[in-house]
């Protein structure tokens, strides 16, 4: 076993695989860039090495700096998470030829599950079944448009490099499909710097089931069950659990042993999920192997009772599998619930800002917390916003699912935008309770998840009411106090008017519904919590979250100035690319440029015909949220 | 702490009679108020709204701090004055806190004959005026007006508190850093147009708002130019080209938000008089006043009851209880402000007046403001009071109101007739604020007493010629003498002309009370210089 090992990562991850490490003996190096000098898995490490600036492509993607880390502080091997370097060749490459164990599958595996359309090929051969598809390397645009049009819409555009929802695109008529392409090679050059595409057919209500393999060195493979991951938004996880709901123990049976055919395939060593898409009616195809550790993976060690890090840790040192596949069973269920710093309401937009306060709910048998923010710790623009991951556990699905709500709703961050509530309602869904779930999920069940329902919005309107009405009172009172005469009838916000005892409605947005409504008063039942967040309150009630906020009024169009229009930046983020030249006649809504933030990217369009006398960056630049990008004179009425 | 002890059994016959008939006048108002409120009516308000524009009241609330009190000034002005309806007078005033801060508003009401002046519009503009002069405070115009009210403009345009006078107050004020702010949400036309221009900061809504000397009906005919109103003077005009507007609005909540930023701006402090305390409710509820004032306002009641439902803790520390026993006189808090509280219990006799005229000088000279509680039929007559010098006594008490510096607040909560009114500082004694119950009267003497008094003349005059007056003549001389002392001595007759600041439900008396004593602290309160005192 190995006594000290690097991990090449950063945030909930690497304070993961610290705690098992210390729990094994192993000492454990960090590495940190500029914006995570004081962030917690530096402090839980044993030792740090700072590894450059915060952008990642000049510290936690730098293969050299990261190699001589690990050569300076004495490692025998590198753990590197997920993400980053996980998953690069090269990288696993310059370790074995430092003597270094990379704590992962060889490089050939790595290389031959890399390219998407290679491992199809690979995957095919050995008899797992495959989804329709064009892995062909003649990547002509007409050529791919002719491919999609054949196979017929919808098509999924996805980099061959690509993971995470990077690079990829639903496609749904013939018309989109030009644009689309454009972006999708743009973002996984951005990303993966490989713009290599492919198209597969895009499967209606599939689930996202996928098996957690394990493989040693001495020819021993087991799959540690399935994991549905469905329940997605923009391609990206939001709440995993373990087991998948609804699959039979033959079914199960059968994924494991195509799972365990596609890693024998390439040799596979370590931990790797082969992902699948389940249909309705029981098939499945093989979407893709991930040769790392999985963000999800906690779930799967819920309900094996297994430590996976430790796992890793002994087959990469070459110990054999602690366990056999007879002496592995499934006890209990899971859920996995992925804390972000996002703004829901708007699109997911990632959110940036400081954690003023971080309350998690206690940690016990049944709950447990994967964190790598502490209360005082910036969300940058420079990472992926994840917070942290609730994992809770119970003896059956109903159980675990009612402790995943109550877990949520003891939940608060200050100071960012959270998808707490999203999460809150999503899980408290009828659907989602009954297991029904798909990849559509989300798109599916909107108005309930939202709680834009009818019913839902009548439920909370006078909740919101009192709830606004006493958020006003306390204000006043605060303020009352910090007067010179606190005493003062002026201070009193119950909208007094002479002869007047009527109640005047109070203008809210609930949700995104404008409503008005009377305070009853200002005393809230008890069993509604009230947590107040930079935009407004929300408020926890027995039949979901409510997000609530004054109406502020409709300022008008400012159009004053309207020979000349400022662009700000929608937030922190890079710009990839200016999408006109200065000076040229645009029409309204056209691109004008191209930023990316959080690996999303965010188009500034023309707001109406004209041109642009200046733009304030070029592409490559660090753009602050809200500053002017750009100087946009309209055309002449 | 000498807490009032109420006496009152809230289950006895007179109590429910008394609470019934308070409670029918409540209602009346309430219900006249609130036809009042819907302006110049329904269609003329959906025409306003066409337009994109906020209704005055809604511009109002939209100004002022969420959920804030507002505290009105006579909206039954013009009620019943001109042939045709003029609700409000056309215009809503009142102060109301905007950015933290008490401030006088004066909106126009466009939905009221295109919000022109009438001339009780002049009236109330200007009592407006005077009460952000006196008190130091902000004034606010919501501006949206055609001008002066033609038919009428020989009682708008040429005297001293004519239309001129909006001008030279807004002038005079500005000079006393007392900020004038204007608001032009629509027209603003010939004299209206020195209000933004005589205003420190200006504000107009673009597409909406309008200021010129002349129209464009009026400008064709004296020049024969063809121009549109835009053209003339609007916001684009005003903020690009000729500078009489400062800052260009979107739309009237636009406006409305630039008002409230230019008022965060002001860099003013309030400053505190005094000694200030916790507010207190008081011991018994307000609204049980209804049973406490007597229906048949010639009954007498204890006016201490009224006290004790007004003031903080019910908490009064009477001065000289056992002397000049009709005038009660003491200190309380109302809001926790500290107050002098002159109110009748009673006719007044001259130890009464001596006695209000020395706590008078108490108050001035500790700077603690007086309020008034005014039911008077007047000062006591006869041979025994005149010979004992009542006239003198009386002149001490009216001297002593008149130049007493403190801020002074009346409320009629019963009769005001003849002297009386003077000396507990009736509208011309200058208190910052007066209102009146629905029950007040107020007249130079009562309606009896007045047809008493002129049959008396002409029964003289019927004797002198010796010829016969019957009684059955007697009474149907007096009766229409008493009808019109009753129907000009009601509330909403004085109120309709401005001879107060409205009536109030006696319930809200404590709250209309506090507003008002803590707008008045927005000003210093001065030293006092009393006049000579006839000994």
């Amino acid at each position: 076993m190995f006594t000290k090992i690097l991990i090449a990562n950063r945030g909930e991850i690497a304070c993961r695989i610290i705690k098992t490490a210390k729990k094994m003996g192993i000492a454990t190096i960090a590495v940190y860039s500029d914006a995570d000098r004081h962030a917690l898995h530096v402090r839980l490490a044993d030792e740090a090495i700072y590894i450059g600036p915060s952008p990642s492509a000049e510290s936690y993607l730098v293969i050299d700096t990261i190699i001589q880390a690990a050569i300076a502080s004495g490692a025998e091997a590198i753990h590197p998470g997920y993400g980053f370097l996980s998953e690069n060749a090269e990288f696993c490459r310059q370790c074995q030829a430092h003597k270094i164990t990379f704590i992962g599958p060889p490089v050939e595996a790595i290389e031959a599950m890399g390219s998407k359309s290679a491992a199809k090929n690979i995957m095919g051969a050995a008899n797992v079944p495959l989804v329709p598809g064009y892995h062909g390397e003649d990547q002509n645009p007409a050529v791919l448009k002719q491919t999609a049009n054949q196979m017929g819409y919808p098509v999924l555009l996805k980099a061959a490099a690509g993971g995470g929802g990077k690079g990829m695109r639903a496609v749904y008529h013939a018309a989109e499909f030009d644009q689309a392409l454009a972006a999708a090679k743009r973002e996984a050059k951005n990303s993966f710097n490989d713009d290599l595409m492919l198209i597969e057919k895009y499967l209606q209500k599939p689930r996202h089931v996928e098996i957690q393999v394990f493989c040693d060195q001495h020819n021993n493979a087991v799959f540690l069950f399935e994991r549905d991951c469905s329940v997605q938004r923009r391609h990206q996880k939001v709440i995993e659990e373990a087991p998948a709901p609804g699959i039979s123990h033959e079914l199960r049976q059968r994924m494991g042993a195509a799972a365990i055919r596609a890693a024998t395939a390439i040799n596979y060593q370590g931990a790797g999920t082969v992902e699948f898409l389940l249909d309705s009616d029981g098939d499945f195809f093989f979407m893709e192997m991930n040769t790392r550790l999985q963000v999800e993976h906690p779930v799967t060690e819920m309900i094996s009772g297994q430590d996976l890090v430790e796992w890793q840790l002994r087959v990469a040192s070459g110990e054999p599998l602690p366990c056999s596949q007879d002496q592995l069973t499934i006890n209990g269920h899971a859920f996995e619930a992925r804390i972000y710093a996002e703004d829901p309401e708007r699109d997911f937009l990632p959110a940036t800002g400081k954690i003023i306060s971080l309350q998690a709910p206690a940690e016990t048998t049944h709950v447990r917390i994967d964190s790598g923010v502490i209360e005082g710790d910036e969300v940058s623009v420079f990472y992926d916003p994840m917070l942290a991951k609730l994992i809770v556990w119970d003896s059956d699905r109903e159980r675990a699912l009612q402790r995943l709500t109550d877990a949520l709703s003891h939940y608060r961050v200050g100071g960012v935008i959270t998808n707490i509530a999203f999460l809150y309602n999503l899980a408290s869904c009828d659907a989602f309770r009954r297991g029904e779930v798909d990849t559509g999920f989300i798109e599916e069940h909107e108005e309930e998840i939202f709680r834009r329902r009818q019913e839902d919005i009548d439920y909370a309107t006078p909740l919101a009411a009192q709830a606004i009405f006493a958020a006003r009172t306390m204000r006043a009172r605060e303020r009352a106090k910090q007067s010179s005469e606190p005493n003062s009838p002026w201070h009193l916000v119950n909208h007094w008017r002479a002869s007047d005892t009527q109640q005047k409605p109070l203008k809210i947005t609930l949700g995104k519904q404008q409503i008005e409504a009377v305070a009853a008063s200002a005393e809230l039942p008890a069993d509604i919590k009230v947590v107040s967040d930079k935009d407004g309150l929300n408020l926890f009630t027995p039949r979901g979250v409510f997000h609530c906020s004054e109406t502020p009024p409709d300022l008008g169009l400012d159009d004053n100035h309207d020979s000349t229009a400022n662009l700000t930046a929608p937030m922190n983020g890079t710009l990839v690319t200016l999408m006109v030249e200065v000076g040229a006649a645009v029409a309204k809504g056209d691109t004008l440029l191209v930023m990316e933030a959080m690996k999303m990217e965010h188009t500034i369009v023309a707001p109406s015909a004209g041109r642009v006398s200046e733009f304030f960056y070029q592409a490559g630049d660090l753009v602050d949220g809200g500053a002017e990008l750009l100087l946009f004179e309209a055309a002449e009425k | 702490m000498p807490i009032i002890k109420s006496k009152i059994n809230r289950n006895s016959a007179d109590f429910l009679v008394n609470a019934d008939a308070m409670q029918k006048q409540v209602e009346d108002l309430k219900s006249t108020l609130n036809t009042i409120h819907q302006g110049g009516g329904k269609k003329a308000c959906e025409r306003h709204r066409a337009r994109g524009k906020l209704l005055p009241r809604e511009r109002v609330e939209a100004l002022l701090d969420a959920g804030s009190p507002f505290l009105e000034f006579s909206a039954l002005a013009a009620y019943n004055v001109y042939d045709e309806a003029v609700p409000a007078a056309g215009i809503i005033t009142g102060i109301g806190r905007v950015s933290g801060q008490e401030c006088v508003i004066v909106a126009n009401d466009a939905t009221v004959k295109g919000g022109s002046y009438y001339p009780l519009t002049v009236k109330k503009h200007l009592r407006a005026q005077t009460v952000a002069a006196d008190n130091h405070l902000p004034c606010i115009y919501l501006v949206d007006s055609g001008g002066a009210n033609l038919p009428h403009q020989d009682e708008v345009f040429p005297d001293r508190e004519h239309f001129g006078r909006i001008f030279y107050n807004q002038a005079n004020m500005s000079a006393q850093n007392i900020p004038q702010i204007a608001a032009v949400m629509g027209s603003c036309t010939a004299g209206g147009a020195y209000v933004p221009a005589m205003a420190d900061e200006s504000i107009i809504v673009k597409n909406q708002g309008t200021i010129f000397l002349a129209g464009p009906p009026l400008v064709k005919a004296a020049t024969g130019e063809v121009v549109t109103a835009e053209e003339l003077g609007g916001a684009d005009v005003h903020c690009r080209t000729s500078g009489v507007a400062d800052h260009l609005a979107n739309n009237d909540h636009h406006a409305l938000e630039l008002v409230r930023n230019a008022v965060a701006r002001l860099n003013r402090v309030k400053p505190v008089n005094g000694d200030l305390n916790d507010s207190i409710e008081p011991v018994y509820k307000s609204d049980e006043i209804y049973g406490i004032v007597p229906s048949d306002s010639r009954k007498s009641y204890d006016v201490r009851e009224i006290i004790t439902r007004i003031v903080d803790g019910s908490d009064f520390d009477e001065f000289k209880a056992l002397y000049g026993t009709t005038l009660v006189c003491g200190f309380a808090r109302i809001f926790g402000y500290p107050v002098g509280i002159v109110a009748n219990n009673g006719i007044l006799f001259g130890e009464s007046a001596q006695k209000g005229a020395h706590f008078i000088e108490l108050c001035a000279q500790r700077k603690i403001p007086l309020v008034f509680l005014q039911n008077i039929t007047g000062f006591m007559v006869g041979k025994q009071y005149e010979n004992n010098g009542i006239a003198k006594h009386g002149a001490k008490m009216v001297t002593a109101v008149a130049t007493a510096n403190v801020p002074k607040f009346t409320v009629l909560i019963g009769g005001s007739f003849g002297a009386g009114n003077y000396g507990m500082c009736g509208r011309a004694y200058d208190p910052r604020f007066m209102f009146m119950w629905p029950n007040a009267r107020i007249s130079v003497m009562g309606g009896e007493q007045a047809a008493g008094v002129l049959a008396q003349v002409t029964r003289d005059k019927y004797q002198r010629d010796g010829s016969d007056w019957s009684e059955q003549d007697e009474s149907d001389f007096k009766q229409p003498i008493i009808d019109s002392y009753e129907h000009q001595g009601h509330p909403y007759y004085a109120s309709a002309r401005l001879w107060d600041d409205g009536v109030i439900d006696p319930a809200d008396t404590r709250m209309v009370l506090g507003l008002s004593i803590s707008a008045s602290h927005n000003r210093v309160i001065g030293e006092t210089k009393f006049g000579v005192f006839r000994m």
